[in-house]
């Protein structure tokens, strides 16, 4: 038993050390800075609870976090409906389905700095893809990065395209370990292919779907490399996202207190919202 | 009713040849805006009239991508190797060795995977400025030499092991080291797959932490250097050459992935994480 407690104990140091260097000293002192004014060069200097109250009168640190979750009302249904309408199809024996799943998948492995360079070219507002295809169905011009009414929603069409095809997958797997007999049941009941979505695929997918929700709200609290490279946070900060806030704090005004709070108060967000997700779809289904 | 099958069937071809254009389209677009003369890229036509390789000649002129793509390829291989090691053998504790101590473990995995990396972010940057390590390979590696994702997956795995392997094995006296490495690896391909797969990704896409340790150009890997270089004013603002970089960001991906697509789509769907 000794000898088995020390080689569990020398097989477990990796994480061991790895726990204390980079998550258990970096939450302490992180909590520790949130009640500290530091530029890293001169020291640190107590302030109580200044940043936090900082924090609350902040516009910026607001409208950061509604322009973030303002990404994700309009993200998560168009990833989850897209996701949903692919897998499903895909499901329906088709020939090519490797094919069609790898082509979907292909954004899913790409850099996200790729996928951004690739549609700010294509969102170029004169001479973008986009654009020029409204323009010869004859429909007009939409200021796709410009405008800040379009900015946000653009960015959310892009993470989908990146995204989704990875919630297909996910989805298809779910659709595949359907019971047939379910839905043979339904149609002897004389159940129509909707009713069949809505009464069996659904409510038999609600562990998937919880997980792609969730998986794809973590993912959307993070976002940062598409506004940072795409808008650098605007036009008039509309495309600012918490973590772009938290960095532009952090690494350009060199305040290092008041990020960690920010830091603080998006853990304590995603907490809470992955949280209600999680008892509104379990209560709904 | 032979005719509603038949519309059916269509329709769900349309649906999926669109979702597959629409998803491989701009990625042929790309490829070929990297090969056209500047002035044509806008163009609908994607076609050019002249093949040109001007906008990668300019790109190697411009930045040392070369160096930059060393260091991506040194620095994932690291990760991917040492995440491999280590999490297996934490892994490997966590299933086969009886000790004390070892559900706190547990648990603490559990809460670090949980935890956003927007708190750690700061403090860690500051730790790696503490040590010295801003402008290194250490800096780039050493924060993500081990990971809970990892470990759990493995653990995950090695549950299906049968224990008689490692009873047989430890009977002809062999450690818990040479059982790991010897006994317990070849049984467990698939997971190692699939945690080499999306840890070589996420360390080669990986761009917000080299953004803030790294300032040094040499030191630069692939995908800050090509974000900085399509933001800043070395690249003159020529999508030809912007997009040429971003092409060599993602090409060795794409090639690997061609090959290999069905493994990249099975590890990732299994463990639900984008890499």
């Amino acid at each position: 038993m000794l000898h088995q407690t020390r080689t569990g104990w020398f097989f477990a140091s990796p994480y061991i050390i790895f726990f204390l260097l980079f998550s258990a000293y970096p939450i302490i002192f992180s909590l520790n800075l949130v009640f500290h004014r530091w530029n890293i060069i001169s020291p640190m200097e107590f302030v109580g609870l200044e940043n936090i109250r900082y924090l609350i009168n902040d516009p910026l640190f607001w409208k950061s976090i509604k322009n973030t979750l303002w990404f994700l009302f309009i993200h998560i249904p168009l990833q989850v409906v897209v996701a949903l309408v692919l897998a499903n199809t895909l499901n329906e024996k088709i020939r090519g389905v490797m094919f069609f799943r790898a082509s979907f998948f292909l954004p899913v492995v790409i850099s996200g700095v790729v996928v951004t360079i690739l549609w700010k070219n294509l969102y170029s507002t004169e001479t973008g893809l986009l654009n020029n295809i409204l323009t010869l169905a004859g429909l007009r011009k939409v200021p796709w990065l410009t405008d800040p009414t379009w900015a946000m929603p653009s960015i959310a069409i892009m993470a989908t395209w990146k995204n989704v095809g990875l919630y297909t997958v996910l989805f298809l797997s779910g659709v595949q370990g359907i019971p047939r007999y379910l839905y043979e049941a339904a149609k002897l009941e004389g159940a129509s292919k909707f009713q069949q979505f809505i009464h069996i695929t659904i409510p038999m997918l609600n562990p998937v779907l919880i997980m792609v929700v969730i998986l794809s709200t973590i993912g959307g609290f993070n976002l940062f490399i598409e506004p940072y490279m795409m808008t650098g946070g605007g036009p008039v900060n509309s495309t600012l996202s918490i973590v772009l806030y938290i960095y532009k704090q952090a690494f350009s005004f060199f305040k290092m207190g008041y990020a960690a709070t920010i830091g603080f108060a998006l853990a304590l967000i995603i907490f809470s919202v992955t949280l209600i997700q999680r008892q509104l779809i379990e209560k709904n289904y | 009713m032979k005719k509603i099958i038949n519309m059916k069937k269509f329709l769900h071809f349309s649906i999926l040849v669109l979702g597959a254009l629409s998803f491989i389209y701009p990625f042929i677009w790309m490829a070929f805006a990297t090969i056209k003369p500047e002035s044509e890229i806008m163009n609908l036509s994607i076609w050019p009239s002249k093949f040109t390789l001007d906008s990668y000649r300019a790109v190697f002129e411009k930045i040392p991508i070369g160096s930059a793509f060393f260091n991506s390829v040194l620095v994932s291989s690291a990760i991917t190797a040492s995440v491999l090691m280590f999490s297996s053998m934490v892994g490997y504790s966590l299933t086969f060795i009886n000790f004390k101590g070892k559900s706190i473990i547990f648990n603490l995995i559990l809460f670090t995977m949980m935890i956003p990396f927007q708190i750690t972010l700061i403090p860690t940057y500051i730790l790696i400025v503490k040590f010295g390590w801003t402008d290194s390979y250490m800096a780039l590696i050493i924060p993500f030499m081990v990971s809970g994702f990892g470990i759990f997956m493995f653990r995950q795995y090695f549950r299906s092991i049968p224990r008689d392997l490692i009873d047989a094995a430890r009977i002809d006296g062999s450690n818990d080291l040479t059982i790991l490495f010897r006994v317990i690896w070849p049984n467990a391909v698939p997971a190692m797959v699939t945690v080499g797969i999306i840890t070589f990704l996420s360390a080669w896409n990986e761009v917000l932490w080299p953004l803030i340790v790294i300032r040094d150009q040499t030191m630069m890997t692939m995908p800050q250097m090509v974000t900085l270089f399509a933001l800043g004013g070395s690249a003159e603002m020529q999508q030809g050459v912007i997009l040429a970089s971003a092409m060599l960001l993602s090409l060795p991906v794409i090639v690997v992935y061609m090959f290999f697509q069905r493994y990249f789509i099975e590890s990732m769907a299994s463990s639900g994480v984008k890499g």
